[in-house]
């Protein structure tokens, strides 16, 4: 009896002492991302390196970007044809793929991918800086890392990703178009008259974006924390990498939830 | 060594990682513009005293106070006023910026913290590479760099600002003769010509014994000698001439601590 109630007491601990682990962590992680954006603006580096890092982090990202987004919107081609079919409603095909596209899956699977492609990328490099002393030597040159480092990558993130939602959503109607149109015979007009006619600016547009705008600081953030964080080790740059994807990728979909709530004023 | 002024001034510093006692209440004062070797076996904290002098990791208690600045207690930018202004450092790996090349790397710190019109910053860059024999290295990315010829550019870039005082953490290891050479050479003459303080970490007792004006010993946790070279090698106690002879059997322990060997041995898989 006594042993169970140690035994209860003990996980009780272990479940605190986790508990305090992850708070400190969250703790550690908000104050870098406050010194981080306190260096200001995007120029804090000088603008020829946040053009290098949009560079590397977004121009580098669009390959991936348009050719998913080209696949996406044609399966929502397919599937939406044939769901709305069955209500002889095909003309509101355009309608279906675009709002998919840019209110939910544009902001949400270009995250995703991000994530996964300069996300990774991202902690892997600022791992190896740290685990070959380059961010100890800037520090010993009275260079801010945070400043020359972590800001105009965050910057670059932010910006980078809406841009890139919106390239993906635009592929996509376009993929949505290529199938509807060219291979299942739905009618052009109807494809974009529908489209033009029901999309809103404000209520599809700009909520799509200030969700990639989210997105882009948290994933960003993620990535260059768990850099600067890692064990400068090969073991602990590599275990850092796959926290960075894992992590983000849970943050988009929880936070694409509770954004998703709050724009339809369900909360 | 009461006459001459102290650059840093250690006193009563202690320092721990987990529960093993690094430093013990250390006192310390490396003179000014002088050369001093920070000699020890490998594991007794040479790299960490470097640390603490920089500010990169903080004293469990003690001062250390760096041109009479205490360094533990400075805020964050004062902190890095004085790096700037006082302090180059070459870390052992060299530590060069991957992305940028050897001329970028050595210019980094010279673009960031001064106006200098960019010929003058060329001038400066080239002077410096000059100076460790990699001018014509100048386009090359540190990738393309031999561990040697990394760590002078290194050097090369820790000197850029002309600092009041450099730490070099084994800038000897692992280089050729003729690249040793010219470091020891050149260590030497930055430090006359510059009268800079230096303060290096080495394992090489007949390099440090050629360059340093002093030689600080360390072993388990506390400075065991203080002195000129020669005075070290002729009238240090045992443990101090069993370093500088480099002998392996005597009181300076060469393992690092354990629990009896026969016992441990005998444990067998648990
Ligand atoms: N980041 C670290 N975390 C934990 N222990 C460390 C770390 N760095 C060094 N140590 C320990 O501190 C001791 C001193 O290390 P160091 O200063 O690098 O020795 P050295 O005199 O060879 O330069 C070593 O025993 C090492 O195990
Ligand atoms: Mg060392």
């Amino acid at each position: 009896m006594l042993k169970l109630i140690d035994k209860i007491l003990d996980s009780i601990q272990a479940l605190g002492n986790a508990s305090l682990g992850r708070l400190q962590a969250l703790g550690r992680a908000g104050v870098f991302l406050l010194s981080s954006l306190m260096w200001g603006g995007p120029g804090s580096a000088g603008f020829g390196d946040l053009v290098k890092q949009i560079y590397s982090i977004g121009v580098r990202s669009l390959s991936i970007i348009i050719v998913a987004g080209f696949f996406v919107g044609m399966v929502l081609g397919l599937q939406g044809y044939t769901i709305l079919s069955d209500f002889g409603s095909e003309a509101a095909l355009g309608t279906m793929v675009s709002l998919t596209l840019l209110r939910e899956l544009g902001p949400v699977v270009t995250a995703l991918l991000f994530a996964g492609r300069a996300g990774s990328a991202l902690t892997a490099e600022i791992g190896l800086m740290k685990a070959t002393e380059q961010i100890s030597a800037m520090e010993m040159m009275g260079v801010d890392p945070l400043k020359r480092i972590i800001t105009p990558r965050l910057w670059a993130g932010f910006i980078s990703m809406p841009i890139l939602a919106l390239l993906f959503s635009l592929v996509g109607i376009w993929g949505g178009a290529y199938v509807g149109i060219n291979m299942l015979g739905v009618d052009e007009g109807a494809y974009w008259g529908n489209m033009q006619a029901s999309v809103e600016f404000y209520d599809d547009i700009i909520k799509g974006l200030i969700k990639s705008l989210v997105f882009g600081l948290v994933v960003t953030w993620i990535a260059v924390y768990q850099g600067f964080d890692s064990i400068p080790t090969s073991e602990g740059i590599s275990k850092a990498t796959t926290q960075t994807v894992v992590v983000a990728s849970l943050a988009v979909l929880g936070l694409d939830f509770v954004l998703t709530a709050i724009m339809l004023g369900s909360i | 060594m009461s006459s001459e002024e102290a650059f840093v001034s250690i006193r009563g510093m202690s320092f721990s990682r987990g529960n093993r006692l690094i430093f013990n209440n250390i006192d310390l004062d490396i003179p000014r513009g002088k050369v001093t070797a920070i000699m020890g076996p490998s594991g007794t904290g040479k790299t960490t005293l470097l640390r603490l002098i920089g500010g990169q990791i903080l004293p469990d208690v003690g001062t250390i106070e760096v041109d009479g600045h205490n360094v533990p207690t400075l805020k964050r930018t004062q902190l890095f006023e004085l790096r700037k202004k006082s302090m180059g450092m070459l870390f052992q790996s060299g530590a060069l910026f991957t992305d940028l090349s050897v001329f970028d790397n050595v210019a980094f710190p010279i673009r960031l913290h001064s106006d200098l019109p960019e010929s003058m910053v060329r001038d400066l860059v080239l002077m410096k590479l000059e100076a460790v024999g990699l001018r014509g290295a100048r386009d090359l990315m540190p990738a393309e760099l031999s561990g040697g010829m990394a760590r002078r550019v290194a050097l090369a870039r820790s000197v850029a600002l002309d600092p009041e005082m450099i730490l070099y953490d084994e800038p000897f290891t692992g280089l050729d003769p003729i690249s040793l050479g010219i470091t020891v050479k050149l260590i030497k003459s930055l430090n006359d010509a510059l009268s800079l303080t230096s303060v290096l970490v080495t394992h090489d007792v007949e390099e440090a014994c050629t360059i340093a004006d002093y030689v600080c010993l360390l072993s388990e946790g506390g400075v065991i000698g203080f002195d000129t070279p020669e005075n070290l090698i002729e009238n240090g106690s045992e443990q101090v001439r069993q370093f500088m002879q480099g002998k392996p059997d005597g009181p300076v322990p060469f393992h690092f601590p354990a629990n009896d060997f026969s016992e441990d041995l005998l444990k067998g898989v648990k």
